[in-house]
């Protein structure tokens, strides 16, 4: 389903918005995740979330980087992170939801990393150089993220009773968010035809097959046909993105003179 | 330190006479610095006093992540936040090694643990005070992380092999955290008039209590003497906070900031900077855990673990029932 967002922008600002939403829902993930340290099930998944995060915060700090590039004004990524109002920010609504339980925090990353990945192996074929680079070295990250929050939903779902149940309601709450990852609006489609972007339709077949099989092994039940929410990447999100970049941006913006 | 109370079962110094002919063949192996490995034989003390002394830097290091962890979702720049990410990171990895350390003493890190969770073992005093602002994330890389390096690199020759090799990976990765600390204070020193008070204030806070991280006075280290003679420990407790003043004093001028301490001068004579008295009853009071963030602390660990408890099962149940599936 095609959003109209984006339809009067020029080429510049179109490329400047794909790549916020590219950094964004990086570097919102990865802030999500880092909320786990210290606090993890089992000291192997502090290292393993935190490892994530860090991934996420770098992948975010390059395409934030190169927004900042296109875009032209002098902003870099950490002026892009620490100075943005929700309304300015692109990531999609899945990623910003909260943390929840384990299985809410796994289950989310897994529907996040079976999208990423796909997205991902385009952009390293991307025409243009500076995409493929940072997207060439973020594939082996996701490739090892997909495996992981993969393995976990299985163990997760094909685990108790308890657990069983957990991860099916995780699955159910955040259904209605994968929707908008692969739903193409003018900006997704002016960059497939500058040769820039992601085609998002094989992004959402090789979703939607990774995630039958996940949890077909989980003894998971795939949801039924629902109401899409859609919004975060035209900047229009949740009511928790307002308290993420409250905590976030907190320092830069209460001490705007000082450097860190 | 890290471990800053170790029963050794003994007090004063060791007598060779009343060894057993093991203890005293064990003895001087130890005195010829052969490294004792898991499958030697030792005293049933020495193995005791080991894994209390590993564990109590293990569960350091674990609650260690908390004070810092508090600044993850607030670090100001994005590379201050994967850097301070990294650091806790290496932390937890720490605590691994460690416990797997002590595995090799034949206990096993749930009954580790449990202890912790219980209360009854210890954890390093200093995780018991509050992260307020961004300067404490400096002050804990500069002071507590340079503080363990002072304790740790002679233990990186210390008689128990597992524990000397985790602790030459472990220095390396303290020693970038403490550079890494200092850089943190270096730029607020630099910075605005609020930055430089940040970095006063933290360092008001920290100060003192880093200096208790070596433990009580050698005159009250009833331990102390045993641990030196099986060398677990190299140093006794003054000696190390000597050279950590005498390090750090200079670095807190070169960044303009002032130590909290009125009576704190340079001895010309002995060549060493002289500190005031040190308040051992805030000391015992935070280890008997009346610090002000102890219940905080053990209180986020219980509950990470007891939260945790479904998923831990879960991924034993999933394994048992892939090995059947295997198995048929
Ligand atoms: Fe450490
Ligand atoms: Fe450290």
């Amino acid at each position: 389903m095609a959003v109209t967002g984006g339809a009067a922008m020029s080429d510049a600002s179109k490329q400047f918005e794909y790549l916020l939403r590219l950094g964004d829902n990086a570097l919102v993930l990865g802030q999500r995740l880092s909320a786990w340290v210290g606090h993890a099930p089992v000291l192997e998944e502090e290292m393993a979330t935190a490892n994530v995060a860090l991934d996420l915060i770098g992948q975010a700090k390059s395409w934030l980087d190169l927004a900042g590039q296109v875009e032209g004004e002098g902003r870099d990524a950490d002026w892009l992170a620490y100075h943005r109002d929700a309304w300015d920010y692109r990531n999609a609504l899945l990623v910003e939801q909260p943390n929840g339980d384990y299985a809410m925090t796994i289950m989310r990353q897994f529907l996040f990393d079976a999208f990423h990945l796909p997205l991902l192996e385009q952009l390293a074929a991307s025409g243009d150089e500076r995409v493929r680079d940072i997207a060439a070295k973020s594939v082996k990250e996701v490739r090892y993220h997909l495996r992981r929050s993969s393995e976990w939903v299985i163990r997760l779902g094909d685990g108790t009773e308890e657990s069983h149940r957990r991860t099916q309601a995780a699955l159910d709450e955040l259904w209605r968010f994968t929707g908008e990852l692969m739903a193409a609006d003018a900006v997704d489609q002016a960059m497939v035809e500058q040769g820039l972007g992601a085609d998002l339709e094989p992004v959402a077949d090789a979703w939607r097959q990774r995630v039958d099989q996940v949890l077909e092994a989980a003894t998971l039940e795939r949801p039924g046909e629902q109401w899409m929410q859609q919004g975060g990447k035209q900047g229009r999100h949740s009511e928790h993105l307002g308290y993420i970049l409250a905590e976030m941006q907190f320092l830069p913006r209460a001490y705007p003179d000082a450097r860190w | 330190m890290y471990s800053q109370l170790v029963d050794t079962g003994a007090k004063g110094k060791p007598s060779r006479e009343g060894m057993s002919p093991e203890e005293a063949a064990f003895q001087d192996r130890i005195d010829q610095d052969i490294t004792v490995e898991p499958r030697d034989w030792m005293p049933e003390q020495y193995r005791k006093t080991l894994i209390r002394q590993i564990s109590q830097h293990a569960h350091s290091e674990i609650v260690g992540m908390l004070p810092e962890g508090n600044w993850i979702s607030r670090a100001p720049s994005l590379r201050r936040k994967l850097i301070l990410l990294a650091k806790v990171q290496d932390e937890a990895g720490h605590g691994l090694y460690l416990y797997s350390a002590a595995e090799t003493l034949g206990v096993d890190r749930q009954e580790l643990l449990d202890a912790l969770h219980s209360g009854k073992a210890k954890y390093s005093s200093i995780f018991n005070y509050p992260t307020l602002t961004w300067a404490d994330i400096g002050a804990i890389g500069w002071l507590v992380d340079g503080a363990a390096i002072m304790n740790q690199i002679p233990l990186c020759r210390c008689s128990y092999g597992p524990y000397a090799r985790a602790m030459v990976r472990i220095c390396k990765e303290e020693s970038f955290h403490q550079r890494q600390g200092y850089e943190i204070m270096l730029e607020l020193c630099r910075g605005t008039e609020e930055q430089k008070r940040m970095a006063q204030d933290a360092l008001n806070r920290w100060w003192w209590p880093s200096l208790m991280m070596f433990g009580p006075p050698d005159g009250e280290s009833v331990h102390t003497q045993q641990s030196m003679a099986w060398k677990i420990k190299r140093h006794t407790n003054d000696e190390l906070r000597q050279r950590f003043i005498d390090q750090t004093v200079p670095q807190a001028h070169y960044l303009g900031l002032t130590l909290p301490d009125p009576e704190l001068r340079y001895d010309e004579e002995s060549g060493h900077w002289q500190i005031g008295e040190i308040d051992w009853s805030e000391f015992w009071r935070v280890i008997q855990g009346d610090g002000p963030c102890n219940r905080e602390r053990l209180g986020a660990r219980v509950r990470a673990y007891e939260e945790g408890a479904w998923v831990r099962e879960a991924a034993r149940v999933h394994a048992e029932k892939q090995a059947a599936r295997r198995a048929a």
